[in-house]
This record gives structure tokens, sequence and C-alpha cells, in this order.
């Protein structure tokens, strides 16, 4: 069976490639495209290790396939940061030691960026249910939510 | 595997019925994704639906709704007019999975995966859904409960497609919930749930009412001797009790991990109880 041509826009630039039907999103962004920020945890749309945004919708991208991103924007943690600026998520989750291992940090940036441009004024208590579908077995939770807060505080002020 | 993206109904149908070999439906992916990557099922062909239009929209004529079964449950949750008019069934498709299961997962796709612990089907049965659906030899309706017979099996034929759904409009004085048991409050599959639809006459006295159980019998249950319970009442406590009894009576769960047959049927007759009631508020609200 050949390969499918695929063209969609990857963190804002045309992309084409080459994916076979089977491969998923997260297949095609870590190994055709190499970008390798989008974690593969669980592979079943549980731990949110690879949450990306599909036009503009947070989804796990190891649920989608690569032939569905057909037209399509797909933004992934590389582009969170503008050029050497840390994105405010990201600066807060540094400030805050949100991470221990790092590899549900991209899902939960990715996530907690969704959030705060559909609410950018959440309770704790939304910031915890928008962010179910992400698990972190290090932190315990409270420091992601404490710098999604934060972050969500700095980006109102500013 | 073949993967195909038709943006016409007629090309998903042709299709489907024209594959050798096992061919399955693509719309949100949630479930089949998971089958395919766990090796459960090897499709020879993958048929997204979700460039035809009619899949996708929602659309609102006379009171009655017609919900693409393509649509992201976080389309769904977004529409203020269908939230207003079936909170319960949007209530329903928020309790499924985690915010990015719900920015791909369909109404569509959770009633044809035919688990009948689906949050959102039985929201829709008991809302009494029709599920409109394309057929090789033309179009026909069902009652969405007709759809899914028992676990991971549907009475669709091969080359079938589940298009939309339609929801009646509601009687004046109507409202309708969704509750279900779970030990975790996200990220969790229902042991039981609940759906209850209810209509009041202008004093607030129930004149129809629709009770579905979930994840108590191999399918969805639509519960008439719930339902007449209801009938004549204003709910109260000793109605509401003769409700739960009808409501456990009828389930016949298995046990599994997640709960054992006892607790099912105690636990659906709870929760029938806080759906009816939560469906009577909306309905006394509503105009």
């Amino acid at each position: 069976m050949s390969r499918l041509r695929v063209t969609s826009t990857v963190n804002g630039d045309l992309v084409e490639f080459l994916c076979e039907p089977e491969q998923t999103l997260l297949d095609v962004l870590r190994d055709e495209l190499r970008l390798t920020g989008s974690k593969e945890g669980c592979s079943s749309g549980d731990c949110g290790a690879c949450s990306v945004t599909l036009d503009g919708r947070l989804v796990c991208a190891c649920l989608v396939l690569g032939a569905e991103v057909e037209g399509s924007s797909v933004e992934t943690i590389e582009g969170m940061a503008a050029g050497g600026e840390l994105h405010p998520l990201q600066q807060t989750f540094l400030e805050h030691a949100a991470l221990q291992c790092g590899i549900c940090t991209p899902g939960f940036l990715i996530a907690a960026r969704a959030l705060l441009e559909a609410n950018p004024d959440p309770t704790e208590s939304e910031v915890r249910y928008w962010l179910a579908g992400n698990l972190c077995r290090c932190t315990g939770y409270d420091k992601i939510v404490r710098a999604v807060l934060a972050a969500a505080a700095e980006m109102r002020a500013s | 595997m073949r993967y195909e993206a038709p943006s016409s109904l007629e090309e998903a149908v042709a299709l489907l019925s024209g594959a050798s070999g096992d061919a399955r439906v693509l719309a949100g992916g949630t479930d089949l994704l998971v089958q395919m990557r766990s090796e459960q099922i090897q499709p020879d062909l993958v048929v997204d639906v979700k460039a035809i239009a009619e899949m996708r929209q929602i659309f609102c004529t006379d009171g009655r709704f017609r919900i693409g079964a393509a649509v992201s449950l976080a389309e769904l949750a977004e529409d203020a007019a269908l939230r207003e008019a079936w909170p319960g069934v949007v209530e329903a498709a928020e309790l499924i999975g985690s915010t990015q299961i719900q920015g791909r997962a369909t109404l569509g796709g959770n009633l044809c995966n035919a688990s009948p612990a689906a949050d959102s089907a039985v929201a829709l049965v008991a809302a009494g859904a029709v599920a409109r659906v394309a057929a090789p030899a033309g179009r026909y309706e069902a009652p969405a409960e007709e759809i899914a017979i028992g676990p991971g099996q549907t009475s669709l034929a091969r080359g079938e497609v589940v298009v939309s759904f339609e929801l009646p409009q509601p009687p004046a004085h109507s409202g309708d919930a969704y509750v279900r048991f779970t030990p975790r409050t996200e990220m969790d599959i229902a042991v039981v749930g609940a759906g209850v639809v209810v209509s009041l006459d202008e004093s607030g006295v129930c004149v129809a009412a629709r009770v579905a159980l979930g994840a108590v019998a191999e399918r969805i249950l639509i519960v008439p001797e719930a339902s007449e319970t209801l009938v004549g009442t204003v709910l109260d406590a000793a109605d509401l009790e003769r409700l739960a009894e009808a409501a456990s009576a009828a389930c016949r769960p298995i046990d599994d991990k997640r709960g054992t047959k006892a607790f099912r049927v105690s636990v659906a007759g709870v929760l029938a109880r806080r759906a009816a009631l939560s469906a009577f508020e909306r309905a006394r609200r509503s105009r």
C-alpha cells in the first residue's frame, strides 16, 4: 500500500508529509516531522502526554490518524515559545517547579494554554477538571494547578 | 489498511458496502483507534466521515434538533440552544472522557461503539432520539435504542452509517437529566447511568416520562415500568421510591471490576431517582 500524501499547517508552517494509513498524528509528529516534544505515554487517550491542538481544539495526537489532519492546522509544544521568549505558562511552570521528570509537561502546557484561551479566569476547580485528562505521576498536581492559576493572573494583567 | 475520507454519504456507503474484509467508520476515533492499537480489530478499510457536511452540523427547526453523528462532543457542548432544550443530553456528553476526548468523540461513535455504559447514548435514548441511517438501499430511521444491541454489537448492516440524530421538540414544561455513578469524578466509565425525561402539566403534575438505564444490562434499557410510576404524580418521596424500585427491578447487570450485580441494581434505583428529580426541577423552570 502506498503512503498517503498529507498537507497541513504545523505551528504556522505549511508542512507536507507522507504517512502510512495506520500512523497516528503522534507517530507522524515524532517519527516523520521529528517534533518529539509531544510524548507517547499510553497511546489510548488516557494520559494526555501527546496533547496538541487541531484547528484550535485540544486533542490527543495518539487518537488522530496522520491522514486526518489533511488541510488542518496543528499546534504542538514546539510552537509555544515565541522565538527565545517563553510563554507565560512555561515561565510559571518553571517558577512553581511544576514539573519533575518532564514527560507530562508538554501535554500539560498545551492543555493549559487551550484552557486559558477558552477561559482566561478559571477557578482552581475548573483548572483541575480541564486538566483531568493529563496525568502526572511526579508532582501530585498541586504545583501544576498553582502554576496555571499564576499564569492566568499574569496574562490577565498584561 | 486503506484510509478514505469521502465528502458525500453516497460515497461513504458505497465504500463501506463494497469493501472486502473488515470496513469501519471513523468518526472521532477515540474508541476506534484504541481498538486498532490494541489489535482488537484490524480493519482493511477505514472510512473517515468527518468530511461529510451533513454529519458535522447541528440544525434546529421548529424546536426539533438534528445533530450530525460526527459532531464532536465539544462542539455539542458549545451549542447554547441545544443546552437550553436538552441539558441532560449535553451533561451526559460532558461526562465522557477528558477535554481532549471531548474534542474528538461523537454521539454517533458513542452509540455505535455499542457499550451499554455509553453516557451520551443513555441520554439520547431517554430523550427519544431517532437515528437517521444511510444504507445501500436508501435511508431509514430507527429509535436510538434499537441501534446498539449488545456489547460491541449494533443492528447496522454492512454499509450502513448513522448520519444524525433527531431530537423531538420537548413539550412545554419538560426537562431531562443524566447522572451516573463512577468511583472517580472524571476520566471514568459509568458503573451505572440513568437518563430521565419528564413533562409536566400547568399544575406541575407529570404527564409523560421516559427512563433509560446504562450499564445494567447487555444494552441500554428503556424502562416503561419506571416511567409509569411518575405519570400522574408530583414526584414526592413515595413516588420516587416506587420509581427506584421499578428501575432496580428492570436491571440484569453483570459482576465486573467496576461493580457487582447487587451494587448496580441498588445504585440504578438511586440514580433514577436523582435524575428524575433533576429533570423535574428543570421541567418546573422551563416554559
